[in-house]
């Protein structure tokens, strides 16, 4: 894909025609609330788009629109350019990891992955085979005989996405499928699909409301509010150019900073000096924690109301002149303790205008 | 202390209570007509032509009464949770309405129909006891085992179980049988059970529409003729339906303690 793709929302008309799957204006209303509000997205043959928004945002009736477990109340979903609007779920072809709790109890692992080829009708010898084989993918070769009761939360999420890779479906749905495990499990476990995903060469559509796991897998992200797409992009894009103040604040922290115009298309934030990356004229940058750095000298002077250490960053809360300022600076020994003075510097030679 | 010497207290009573005309029964079935003791009453029901015939019959309708409550219920109460959850309510309120409403009444009502509608298709529903028991004892069914099989249901992931199986590929039957059913296992043994040991006792609706031939009614017949036999008999029906519930809860039991073992 583009790198230099387009930042702002969308339009679906705007998209190549060999879409892997497309909603075109796809709107579900509930009762009086519109779930998904004309949404237009489309999804690229192999790529990982991640869905990101709150909870409510529409991101899981998109993904239940496109499985078929719901209909839109307007607008068509279309998977390899055929409209599946009005087809059922069992025969849409979609490969789909639920949240938890998915296996079917009463069968063993190697059943369980084996089930949709059941229904497919292949043949017992070749279900045995297809089964052991993608168990021996998400490495749980030796736990075919296990019934998901015997197996931990993470393992179930393997076997659930063995079990949605078996019938090699035109799309991989995966519905918060981390949202329910330990954190070391998380990573481990997205960074598997991934390479699962890449290995297979699968178009997927991934929900979650997580940013970092949005950001760290995704090949675009899309983010939903309220129903509407905000922004679609690649994570750089989203998380570097956020198209709407939403965006900016749901990908991340971001600081809005009064910026003075100081000629030739700089600007002077915090008593520093930055290129302008953007329209001239803007009075507010966005500048995210890391760009942000606190020292003895320069910038403008504040009192640190709170330091959480995370690792290799630290993040301060500053209160100063312009209100809290985020810091994130490098973690050592000399960083200034909470209620202690100290003063907050621009770490980075461009800036990008807040958005609107 | 004292509140513990209170549980005694009413465990105490209530055995008495249970125990007592249970162990004077089996007292009175084993006494010898003139004094003693013997199995005369027990052999009796055993060599009963009418009460084998009975049994078979009345298995006959439980089996046939199971299989088509199931059939109704589980789908029912799969649709109703999965689409209609407002419905829930008044499903319910239906189910319970056989209960309220007496057997007599329903039975009058039924003989009423017999009596007055004389056309091939009720002349075949009302030619044999099992043909004309079975779809009573359904609806008087209906409230237990659907009671039981939603509990059931209540108890696993339904939805997300039967998105699954849809995801793969299985229309909504399949995902009810390939799924739903084994997963529901104990729940539907219970609804099964139910149903028999309802079966196995009905006599108001037999009786009055003249289906003489089951076990409940020849149970009373038999008891008619020798109160000893009638006692015999009284408890070897408890025993029987005992050892039905202690066979329905072991195989389900076991599949219970196995998923949850983890």
């Amino acid at each position: 894909m583009t790198a230099t793709s387009s930042a702002t929302t969308s339009g679906a008309a705007a998209q190549d025609e060999a879409a892997a799957v497309e909603f075109r204006a796809v709107s579900r209303v509930f009762g009086g609330t519109r779930a998904l509000d004309g949404l237009d997205l489309a999804l690229r043959p192999g790529e990982l788009l991640a869905l990101l928004g709150p909870s409510g945002c529409g991101k899981t009736t998109a993904l239940r629109l496109l499985a078929g477990f719901d209909k839109p109340s307007s607008g068509e979903i279309l998977i390899d350019g055929r409209d599946v609007t009005g087809v059922p779920a069992s025969k849409r072809d979609t490969g789909m990891v639920f949240q938890a709790y998915s296996l079917f109890p009463t069968m063993t692992a190697a059943d369980n992955v084996a089930f949709g080829l059941r229904m497919r009708r292949v043949s017992s010898s070749k279900r045995k085979g297809r089964a052991a084989e993608l168990l021996e993918l998400v490495g749980l070769g030796d736990r075919a005989g296990s019934y998901p009761h015997e197996l931990s939360g993470g393992q179930q999420q393997r076997v659930a996405l063995a079990r949605a890779l078996a019938v090699s479906p035109s799309v991989l749905l995966l519905d918060e499928p981390l949202s329910a495990l330990d954190a070391r499990v998380r990573v481990q476990l997205r960074d598997e699909i991934r390479r699962l995903q890449l290995a297979e060469g699968i178009t997927t559509l991934f929900v979650t409301h997580d940013q970092s796991e949005a950001l760290a897998v995704a090949d675009r992200v899309a983010v939903l509010n309220a129903g509407r797409m905000e922004q679609v992009g690649t994570p750089l894009e989203v998380y570097g150019s956020p198209a709407t103040t939403f965006v900016s604040e749901f990908v991340g922290v971001v600081n809005r900073l009064p910026a003075a115009p100081a000629g030739d298309g700089s600007v002077e934030v915090l008593g520093s000096r930055a290129a302008l990356d953007g329209s001239s004229g803007a009075t507010t940058v966005a500048v995210r924690p890391e760009a942000l750095t606190v020292g003895d000298s320069g910038g403008i002077a504040g009192t640190v109301l709170t330091s959480t250490f995370l690792g290799p960053v630290t993040r301060l809360v500053v209160s100063t002149e312009l209100g809290e300022l985020t810091v994130d600076a490098v973690s050592r020994d000399t960083l200034p303790r909470p209620g202690s003075a100290t003063r907050v510097q621009l770490d980075t030679t461009t800036v990008r205008p807040a958005p609107a | 202390m004292r509140r513990r010497r209170w549980r005694v207290v009413v465990l105490a009573l209530a055995a008495i209570y249970f125990l007592v005309p249970l162990i004077a029964a089996a007292e009175f079935s084993f006494r010898k007509p003139g004094g003693g003791y013997w199995f005369g009453n027990y052999l009796a029901i055993a060599t009963n032509d009418a009460l084998l015939t009975g049994l078979l019959t009345s298995l006959q309708i439980a089996l046939f009464t199971a299989v088509v409550v199931i059939v109704l219920v589980v789908p029912t109460a799969v649709w109703v949770r999965l689409r209609f959850p407002s419905l829930a309510g008044v499903l319910e309120s239906a189910t319970i309405l056989p209960i309220v409403i007496p057997p007599v009444v329903m039975a009058a009502g039924i003989a009423f129909v017999q009596a007055n509608l004389d056309t091939p298709l009720f002349r075949t529903l009302f030619s044999s006891s099992t043909a004309a028991l079975t779809p009573f004892y359904v609806v008087l069914a209906l409230p237990f085992a659907y009671r039981a099989v939603d509990n059931g249901l209540a108890a696993i992931p339904l939805r997300t179980l039967v998105e699954a199986a849809r995801n793969l590929g299985a229309g909504m039957i399949g995902a009810i049988v390939r799924v739903v059913l084994p997963t529901i296992r104990s729940a539907v043994l219970g609804a099964a059970f139910l149903t028999l040991a309802l079966v196995l006792g009905e006599i108001v609706i037999a009786r009055i529409l003249l289906y003489t031939d089951t076990f409940p009614v020849a149970v009373v017949e038999v008891g008619r003729s020798a109160a000893g036999v009638s006692v015999a008999l009284s408890l070897a029906s408890l025993v029987l339906t005992w050892v039905l519930l202690l066979a329905v809860s072991f195989v389900g039991g076991r599949r219970a303690a196995g998923r949850s073992s983890s």
